[in-house]
């Protein structure tokens, strides 16, 4: 064993630890909810951790404390210094932190949930911190978002259009942006939610089942 | 020169150890008026690096010319937790430690740094883990001093870039312009380390805390 022995947390194959899911997206569209949603529909059969990266305060942190669908000391905030996609992509320290710590109060965790704090089209996830991601946006940001890309957009694991309710008030023709996405994602999946309907968003809960039992199934102790 | 490369990876503020969601009181002087401008911000930099510098860079020296020694780095934690009033200020040093030494132990696989985490498990102060950083990527003590001296001000003055959009070359230049050695001195005895308090940075570090909105750790 090297120096590095008691931080079996690095591994970087991941094994016997939580799956780390990042879930990122622009201001707004529904990050947070969508959290809490996966919460709501996961936390029954998952063991689960939360870390917000707020840009304001704890803001995010205390929504989901208030919402009630997880223990609230199961929720950690990081800050990030005015620039929340350097937290999540060039400099993780921080947000590493805070998910061994939420491992080493709680865990085993099945999930670890990190929500990134509000940011542009060009955030993405370093794969130092998050093993899959999910970039949210909505329809209200317009339905030619999906087209513009961005790494968010185009190398999520899946991408979530969220607020499907608001598209005929805003002028969204969600058929534009399902071809869009489809066209700059290479196949790679897109769902439309719209959490205020769907309280537990059930079918971004079933894609995140599912990776968390690959993850498991791949990771146990047994394949040591 | 030998350790120049482990000096500028250290220095450098895209180090990924956590540094950047820190402003060193800045973020508070901002808020309070304190800081409005280049002036108040080159005033507030040169302050906070003949103090909370001049006692980081002195701990950086002795913990990177200790050698191999658990024990000798458990002692100068302990000095620097006596040097630093604050208890928020405390919290702030020993978090950026313990990441620095995390990210560090991958970076510059080491018996020493494997060393100075089991011999404080919880975090060292940031100078001693830069100190202890500096010796496992083969820095001079005193390079690694002026590592602790350079990184004491380069997190408050990019925070008064980001919060006020202070024009960065005019931030840089004042950067450039800050007395880095004179605050950097041998060490041979620890009972003549330096203990130069900041009254002032403790008050804005306490008060930032209890601030309802802040963007930085500290």
């Amino acid at each position: 064993m090297s120096a590095n022995h008691d931080d079996h947390h690095d591994a970087p194959d991941g094994h016997g630890r939580a799956l780390r899911l990042g879930i990122g997206g622009p201001v707004g569209s529904g990050k947070t909810a969508l959290t809490a949603a996966l919460c709501r529909s996961l936390g029954p059969s998952l063991r689960l951790g939360v870390v917000t990266n707020d840009i304001y305060t704890t803001e995010d942190a205390d929504f989901l404390r208030r919402a009630g669908v997880i223990d609230p000391d199961r929720i950690m905030a990081v800050q990030t210094g005015c620039c929340p996609h350097t937290a999540i992509r060039d400099d993780i320290a921080a947000n590493i932190d805070a998910v061994e710590t939420l491992e080493e109060r709680f865990g085993p965790l099945d999930l670890v949930i990190v929500e990134s704090g509000g940011d542009n089209l060009t955030a993405t996830f370093s794969r130092g911190l998050a093993d899959r991601q999910i970039f949210v946006l909505d329809v209200s940001g317009g339905d030619k978002v999906p087209r513009k890309g961005g790494p968010g957009v185009t190398s999520a694991d899946l991408l979530v259009v969220n607020k499907t309710d608001l598209a005929p008030m805003v002028g969204a023709d969600l058929t534009v942006m399902s071809r869009d996405a489809a066209a700059v994602r290479e196949g790679k999946p897109v769902l439309f939610t719209s959490i205020r309907e769907d309280r537990g968003a059930h079918s971004v809960a079933e894609w995140v089942a599912g990776i968390v039992e690959s993850w498991r199934h791949q990771h146990s102790h047994s394949h040591l | 020169m030998d350790g120049l490369p482990g000096l500028l990876l250290l220095a450098d503020s895209r180090l990924p150890a956590g540094g950047h969601a820190h402003s060193g009181g800045a973020e508070e002087a901002c808020r309070i008026g304190a800081i409005s401008g280049p002036e108040d911000l080159a005033r507030f930099l040169r302050g906070r690096l003949a103090t909370a510098g001049r006692v980081a860079a002195a701990l950086a020296w002795s913990a990177c010319a200790a050698a191999d020694a658990e024990s000798a780095w458990r002692l100068l934690d302990a000095e620097a937790d006596a040097r630093i009033a604050s208890p928020a200020q405390r919290l702030a040093s020993r978090t950026q430690g313990r990441l620095l030494v995390r990210t560090a132990k991958r970076i510059w696989p080491s018996a020493a740094l494997a060393a100075l985490a089991r011999a404080v498990p919880d975090g060292a102060h940031h100078p001693i883990a830069l100190g202890v950083a500096a010796q496992a990527a083969g820095c001079t003590p005193h390079q690694a001093a002026m590592a602790a001296a350079y990184t004491s001000v380069t997190g408050a003055a990019t925070a008064a870039v980001r919060l006020l959009g202070l024009d960065p070359v005019t931030v840089h230049r004042v950067l450039a312009e800050l007395p880095y050695d004179s605050v950097i001195a041998e060490q041979h005895d620890w009972s003549a380390l330096p203990a130069h308090a900041a009254p002032a940075l403790d008050l804005l570090a306490e008060q930032h805390l209890r601030t309802e909105v802040r963007l930085f750790v500290s």
